[in-house]
């Protein structure tokens, strides 16, 4: 490697000099912003009864940390979470591409998956509690039902714009549908499947903590609910910022 | 010299629920082995369809297509189609992206490699292997495309406005380069253009579609001198102007 010029390292320098400033910044609002509640509750701005305050939680963070119990309800949350997160990204991607495998099955499937996709979840919950039980399947299945059929849409409708002189040019090299799939349309997709991921994260998360309010013996929806029964805000406030 | 492409009587119909779009009506025309075939004709007379119906990604409703004789459906030659665009695949190298025919044939070897490398270093493309196509300037994607073509030893050769998307420099240069490429290497070529000085400085004979539904209008044989071989010297060939005026003449002609 030779030595890169004086303009490529004032470029890296100048970039370097942004990053830094961006990262310093946004802990600075961080920091501003808590500072200003905890003023807020102390000088009785605000009643910390009900808002609570930066210190409360902290300190209440740091009771339930000492008795572990915090680290329980983050770990099933997180693991119910991680749990649906796999079955939305998989179930989505595969029945996306049977969708587009097949126009006569998208086409027939379409009007439900939309139906299905509009549906309240919130309110189907209860309903899985009694079909499934009292149980993390039930949080589990309630999260996925959340976040998967708008992925599917997403997914399919994404398929469907690849650009069909790409799948002209695997056809005109001898390529099967097999190909088409494996060479332009998953590779080309990528983008699409990894933002598309992002959003269902916090689908899922939505999801689970829904299914985890209603049907559950641990997790940070379990703690809010809990929580907000015996009203003390420093419970779910300290379960939101684990989130 | 014999045929290598016999076309007779060829049909093509679009049909949507909207209607039907006649495409091409009774095209016949034959070009000889080793021959640079330019296909011309207003836009949207149905010059890419005519291609299609070539390599076989759409079947004739009438009329046949042989391939030194045989039925095209039977034949085993090996029909290579470079698109208007490059459409190399931003996700591969440009190595990858040229060896993608092969590996959907599954005929990728360490030989076919070995002559892909060599292919690459002839055409000036051996530093950018493991480049994105991104990195790679109009000229030399198109060049890329190319290689990615002939990997796959096509007897016959369709492209399809393949300089279309290039500045006219660029476009003189690479005109000249790859039709250079395709006579050294004596493959049969059918070049749809919609330039006509370009159909005069690189073909041996140029057909002449009517507008859509296509019919073949004429066909004009073009002789050069020796000297004249190659398209940018063509273009200062005295002849070059009358057969200019001539290909004009027959495109604005309606009968
Ligand atoms: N998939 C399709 N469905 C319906 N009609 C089509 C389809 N593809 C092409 N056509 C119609 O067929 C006609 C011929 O199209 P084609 O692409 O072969 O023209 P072309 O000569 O290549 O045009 P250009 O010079 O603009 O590339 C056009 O009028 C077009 O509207
Ligand atoms: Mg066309």
């Amino acid at each position: 490697m030779t030595e890169p010029s004086l303009s490529q390292q004032e470029f890296i320098e100048r970039e370097r000099y942004h990053r830094n400033k961006v990262r310093i910044c946004r802990i600075m609002l961080l920091v501003l912003l808590l500072a200003l509640w905890e003023l807020c509750a102390s000088l009785h701005m605000i009643d910390a009864f009900i808002f609570s305050s930066p210190r409360r939680i902290g300190s209440c963070f740091i009771k339930m940390a000492a008795d572990g119990s915090i680290f329980l309800h983050v770990g099933v949350t997180l693991w119910e979470t991680l749990v649906s997160f796999f079955l939305v990204v998989t179930v989505g991607v595969a029945a996306a591409v049977a969708l587009w495998a097949s126009r006569s099955l998208s086409e027939i499937l379409e009007p439900y998956l939309v139906m299905l996709n509009s549906l309240p979840k919130s309110a189907l919950a209860p309903l899985l509690i009694v079909w499934l039980g009292n149980n993390m399947r039930t949080i589990i299945v309630a999260a996925v039902s959340v976040a998967v059929f708008g992925s599917i849409l997403t997914l399919h409708t994404g398929f469907m714009q690849t650009d069909p002189d790409k799948i002209r040019l695997i056809q005109s090299l001898g390529g099967t549908k097999k190909d088409i799939l494996l060479k332009v349309l998953i590779p080309s997709s990528v983008p699409l499947i990894i933002s598309n991921m992002k959003v269902n994260v916090g689908l899922c998360l939505v999801g689970v903590i829904i299914g985890e309010f209603l049907s559950a013996k641990a997790g940070l929806g379990y703690l809010i609910i809990y929580a907000s029964q015996v009203f003390t805000c420093e419970y779910p406030l300290t379960g939101k910022t684990m989130d | 010299m014999k045929s290598k492409l016999e076309v007779e009587h060829l049909c093509y119909s679009y049909h949507t629920l909207e209607g039907e779009t006649k495409a091409l009506s009774d095209i016949s025309f034959d070009v000889r082995d080793g021959e640079f075939y330019a296909i011309v004709g207003p836009s949207g007379c149905g010059k890419s369809t005519l291609l299609s119906l070539l390599c076989g990604l759409i079947e004739p409703e009438e009329g046949k297509i042989r391939i030194d004789g045989v039925e095209r459906r039977d034949s085993h030659a090996a029909i290579g189609y470079m698109l208007q665009r490059d459409h190399l695949f931003e996700w591969r190298t440009i190595f990858n992206n040229v060896t993608l025919g092969l590996e959907i044939q599954k005929r990728l070897d360490e030989k076919a490699k070995e002559e892909l490398r060599a292919m690459l270093k002839t055409y000036g493309l051996s530093q950018f292997q493991e480049s994105k196509p991104a990195q790679l300037s109009g000229g030399m994607r198109q060049r890329a495309a190319l290689i990615r073509t002939l990997a796959l030893k096509p007897d016959i050769l369709l492209l399809d406005e393949p300089f279309s998307a290039l500045d006219y420099q660029t476009r003189l240069e690479v005109c000249d380069d790859i039709s250079t490429i395709i006579r050294t290497q004596k493959k049969t070529a059918l070049l749809i253009t919609h330039d006509l000085s370009e159909a005069i400085s690189v073909a041996d004979r140029i057909l002449i579609l009517s507008s859509r539904p296509a019919r073949v209008k004429h066909v004009l044989e073009i002789h050069f001198d020796k000297e004249y071989d190659r398209p940018l010297s063509r273009r200062n060939a005295p002849e070059f102007s009358a057969y200019f005026n001539e290909l004009w003449k027959e495109l604005k002609t309606h009968d």
